[in-house]
């Protein structure tokens, strides 16, 4: 029976190897899951569990490959975007992705979503060399080329946005109190963090109190108090969208009146500030780099525009008060970019390398002025956002754009 | 004493039956395979058989498969244990979440910051969870129904937030990512197949011990006490005793999964553990079969599988197909599989039997 | 001082909204001696009718009660077609076909309404109290909480049908031998729970703001405070509601980092709960041979 097999497998490595050469005579040189007409693409998203409100970001990309494809795709060739659901749980992605790299045999992997899923496929694919391309979690330690040369990120790190609020305080605020209220887990920690080592030696002096939140905790009202009485003057809250729109309210409703930095993970117009109540989040200060498609000033652009065309055009108009789809809608852009740079070239190395060569790639739906650069020894492509702040119905842009670093 | 309870042949289900008031309700438990009601050399023809299927099959199958596979196993480890709280004792818990846990970090952790031999790290695992839960078993004996579901609840929300809090030695929310372990030389399996033949062997020898602890005196003591505490109690049974052990051997078997889990899949982190794992191993245990204990690997397909085909027919609403799929196999068998088809088969065996002619 | 009052009046505000669903807990423990996973899920479920009730321009009120109507509709028919068939079953069946009802309308509700959060209108007006100690909000929240436990209390202690219905909990066979209709008590009482759910969603709602995820961690809190009041007892939940709110903040406060604040006070109220196994004001048991 196992010779039987060996023969068997032995046939099918000889037919691929026929089809491989003939293909690498035809067109170029494909690594797996690429033909003439076909890339194939994995991903895994949270579609049910508690993280589920990110699984937008896969249907996005999804409806923007077929879009491409429908115009003809890249170079000819289609994308086959795999997609499935890991629930947010890493045992999980790391089954799903065994699945797609060994099975399904694709081509790279894109934008997997959440911190402890990419721990948990971190080793594995740079053991085997595969592209973990544009990883959808802001955490810092993703950009480290040197030793994981199959890992790139996308977002802005959490801590990069960190430290310009860090600049501007020490700028602005110079005798601030200063209270943060983070999320119990890597992605609030790195606000912590990061603002720390943007406030340097002054950090263990100016920061006067910190509270924390569980993602399951119902309300946070009692953090707001406790951070309340501790004296501060200002608040930086790295919380996503619903418990920061719950700390706009509680903070206005018991008469606290610090200098409120809002995380760009919740500042969305449509889903924090408005469900808050408009006149509650006056002054705030936030920093961004994306366009919020709930926010008025953008509503008129001709990038706005597109992208509602498109969202409507693919069954996702509820989706499109949801700032996660216009990240969805950008990361898939920039994977349609890189491989159309890669060309006939479509092997592992040359997407990586063509990943680690942009040069100030514009996307549409970034603020004006924010780029995407990446070389050899930074894998991180945006470094750049700019402060805004809230007047009431809108975000207004101050100061010039930023860099944390 | 449990003596008072009458003892029949082994593998019959009459003497349980009889042993239990009310007993026109209890068809099981059914510990199948064990008590088929066949001979030995059947009995042994056919584990032996299931056995060497299992040895053949990741032979046949691709790397991928073989750590499905593996996975599986380590579930049904896992629904053994709670199968022995809340399928034989009829404890309610749903915190084994919790426990799973606690068995993946203490082999995370020794494997990590001490160098122990992954294999080293069962029995540990094991022992810790083992006292774990006979420490939450001595609270629990003063709890009934919800009130134990709370308490063992506290378990699987309390276990997250204490991983990401203590995070010098859980490393926090980035968790611990471990050296996956080399086959040893000279078998010539690779890495996936040699976890599979360990995780097998731990899998077989865990049935064992748990057909060893069930289907005799003890097994018949925790029957008893989940059907008629009252009535177990006037027989002589020492039930704070009994449920305490229920309450140590099903988070002990628990623990060990949850060790060969952080082993298999080389990465741990308070994301692995949330409550709806231990909803999970609830809904493995019921759909294997309550009180059986073939039905828990059932049960480690059913929690491992089923997600992924859900995923396939929908990506829109992945738990919504999931949720019909349970709904669906508790309308039909509401005993679990192999409650429900177990007697229908021991019944079938018999009439087959004396059909036959043979003897009894 | 003052952020003591505070921490206690924000628990408070807190703890009706876990009251409130802590109500519909005891409710169908009460009339099926079954805890209902799905509880949360089916309440946001309900609030998101509502919600598409008022968007479509229908006046707070009425949507209220056209969302309650339909709640109850939907609990019976949950009741007769999912629950009906595992009603012999061993618990373990039931308790997994909540869990199942628990994905189905997680999954059904993100997919109709997406994830997104959505704003939903308070009846009550917004403004602060006491020197901003609570809002009138919250005020509203709690007294809705108390109506919802006065004509639950009348409903157990005055009518027919509530006695029957606890008949039938507590003792299917002789109910069944009274000439009581068990079927329809069990029908019956988890859609009164469901419209119960469909009240706390409605009040949460304004709160929290509203998606699919909403009720998931006040499950929890609510689950808690129905037990440590006494999973039978309508007071108890509302009392044991206000207890996990303002323990919480406490110890978050006073006693520990935040980031543990939950599991200390599952803790303390599991100690408490030693003393007192069937809850505050629970009833004991009480079994026959």
């Amino acid at each position: 029976m196992r010779a039987k097999q060996r023969l068997l497998r032995g046939l099918c490595a000889a037919a691929g190897l026929m089809l491989a050469t003939s293909s690498l005579h035809a067109a170029g040189q494909y690594g797996p899951g690429v033909t003439d007409t076909e890339i194939k693409i994995g991903n895994t998203n949270p579609y049910s569990g508690p993280a589920s409100s990110y699984g937008i970001n896969g249907k996005v990309h999804a409806a923007y490959f077929a879009m491409i494809n429908e115009r003809g795709g890249i170079n000819g060739r289609k994308i086959n975007y795999i997609t499935r659901d890991d629930s947010y749980s890493p045992p999980k992605t790391v089954e799903l992705v065994r699945q797609m790299v060994e099975q399904d045999q694709v081509f790279l992997l894109f934008a997997t979503l959440g911190t402890p899923p990419n721990m948990a496929i971190h080793g594995y694919l740079n053991d085997n060399k595969v592209p973990q391309l544009f990883v959808a979690t802001g955490a810092d330690q993703w950009n480290d080329p040197k030793h994981f040369p199959w890992t790139m990120m996308w977002l802005p790190s959490y801590g990069i946005e960190s430290r310009i609020y860090a600049n501007y305080i020490l700028k602005n605020l110079p005798n601030a109190k200063i209270a943060v209220l983070y999320q119990n887990d890597d992605y609030g920690k790195d606000y912590l963090n990061g603002l720390r080592a943007g406030l340097g030696d002054k950090a263990a002096k100016m920061i006067v109190a910190t509270q924390s939140y569980e993602t399951t905790d119902p309300t946070i009202d009692s953090q707001v108090v406790a951070l309340q009485a501790s004296g501060a003057d200002v608040l930086l809250t790295a919380a996503i969208p619903k418990f920061a729109a719950q700390t706009v309210r509680k903070v206005y409703d018991i008469g606290w009146k610090p200098t409120h930095f809002l995380n760009s993970v919740g500042n969305s117009v449509g889903t924090v500030m408005k469900p808050a109540g408009l006149e509650k989040g006056v002054g705030t200060i936030s920093a961004t780099y994306i366009m919020d498609p709930t926010d008025p000033q953008w509503q008129d652009t001709p990038e706005y525009k597109e992208w509602l065309a498109f969202m409507n055009n693919h069954g996702l108009s509820a989706n499109v008060t949801d700032v996660q789809a216009a990240i969805g809608y950008s990361y898939a852009q920039t994977l349609v970019e890189v491989l159309k740079m890669c060309g006939d070239n479509l092997t592992r190395e040359n997407v990586m390398k063509q990943a680690a060569s942009l040069h100030n790639l514009r996307l549409p739906l970034l603020l004006p002025g924010i780029t995407l650069s990446t070389s050899a020894d930074d894998f991180d492509p945006i470094k750049q956002m700019q402060l805004q702040k809230f007047d009431g119905t809108t975000w207004k842009l101050f100061g010039e754009v930023l860099s944390g670093s | 004493m449990s003596e008072s309870l009458p003892v029949g042949a082994a593998g019959k289900l009459a003497p349980i039956r009889a042993s239990v008031p009310n007993a026109a309700k209890v068809r099981w438990p059914c510990n199948w395979p064990w008590n088929w009601p066949w001979n030995w050399p059947w009995r042994w023809l056919a584990g032996a058989a299931l056995i060497a299927l299992a040895v053949v099959l990741p032979f046949a199958l691709s790397n991928y498969h073989v750590f499905t596979l593996t996975q599986v196993m380590i579930y049904a480890i896992a629904v053994l244990g709670l199968n022995i709280l809340t399928g034989y004792n009829g404890q309610i818990s749903l915190g084994h979440g919790g426990f799973f846990a606690a068995g993946a970090y203490t082999a995370a952790i020794l494997m990590h910051r001490y160098g122990v031999p992954y294999w080293a790290t069962l029995p540990p695992a094991g022992l810790i969870c083992f006292v774990l839960g006979v420490l939450f078993g001595l609270p629990a004996l003063r709890f009934e129904g919800p009130y134990l579901a709370l308490v063992t609840l506290a378990m699987a929300v309390a276990m997250p937030q204490l991983l990401k809090y203590f995070d010098t030695w859980t490393g926090g929310q980035q968790g611990i990512v471990l050296v996956k372990p080399l086959p040893p030389p000279g078998l010539g399996l690779d890495r996936d197949r040699w976890l599979y033949f360990f995780v097998l062997a731990v899998l077989l020898l865990a049935m064992r011990l748990a057909a060893n602890l069930l289907n005799g005196r003890t097994g018949r003591a925790l029957v008893a006490i989940r059907d008629h505490p009252i009535a177990a109690v006037a027989m002589g049974i020492n039930t704070p005793r009994y449920k305490t052990l229920a309450f140590g051997a099903s988070t002990l078997f628990t623990g060990v999964a949850g060790a060969l889990a952080a082993i298999v899949v080389g990465f741990v982190a308070p994301e692995s553990f949330s409550l709806f794992l231990s909803l999970s191993f609830l809904v493995g245990s019921a759909v294997g079969g309550i009180a059986t204990i073939g039905g828990a690997i059932v049960g480690g397909f059913f929690i491992e599988s089923v997600p992924n085909l859900a995923n396939d027919v929908s990506d829109a609403a992945p738990w919504a197909i999931y949720g019909l799929a349970m709904l669906l196999f508790m309308y039909l068998m509401p005993r679990g599989l192999v409650g429900t088809l177990g007697p229908w088969f021991v019944h079938a065996m018999r009439k087959f039997r004396s059909a036959r002619g043979a003897p009894k | 001082m003052h952020q003591l009052l505070q921490q206690i009046f924000s628990g408070l505000a807190a703890g009706a909204i876990y009251a409130s669903l802590a109500l519909a807990l005891v409710m169908i423990y009460r009339a099926t001696n079954l805890v209902n996973f799905a509880q949360g899920e089916m309440a946001m479920f309900s609030t998101y009718i509502a919600w598409t009730l008022v968007n479509a321009g229908l006046p707070f009120w009425g949507a209220f009660l056209i969302t309650l109507a339909v709640s109850f509709l939907g609990g019976m028919a949950i009741e007769r077609i999912v629950i009906r068939p595992v009603e012999n079953a061993p618990i373990l069946a039931a308790v997994v076909v909540t869990i199942g009802l628990l994905l189905i309308f997680n999954s059904l509700a993100g997919w109709i309404y997406s994830y997104t959060l959505q704003e939903f209108p308070s009846p009550f007006p917004d403004r602060p109290l006491f020197g901003a100690l609570m809002t009138t909000r919250d005020i509203g929240v709690i007294a809705v909480t108390l109506v919802v436990l006065a004509v639950l209390f009348c409903f157990f202690r005055f009518t027919t049908t509530g006695l029957a219905m606890r008949a039938a909990a507590q003792n299917p066979e002789s109910a069944r031998l009274c000439g009581i209709h068990v079927g329809r008590m069990l029908a019956i009482g988890w859609g009164l729970a469901a419209a119960i759910g469909a009240v706390a969603g409605i009040m949460v709602a304004p709160a929290l703001f509203l998606d699919p995820n909403m009720m998931s961690g006040v499950l929890l809190y609510a689950f808690t405070g129905a037990l440590i009041g006494g999973i039978t007892s309508p007071v108890g939940a509302v009392i044991g509601g206000l207890i996990v709110g303002v323990t919480e903040n406490l110890v978050g406060t006073y006693l520990i980092a935040s980031q543990l604040k939950f599991t200390v006070a599952l803790i303390l109220i599991i100690l408490v709960l030693l003393f007192r196994p069937n809850g505050l004001f629970g009833t004991a048991i009480v079994r026959r041979v």
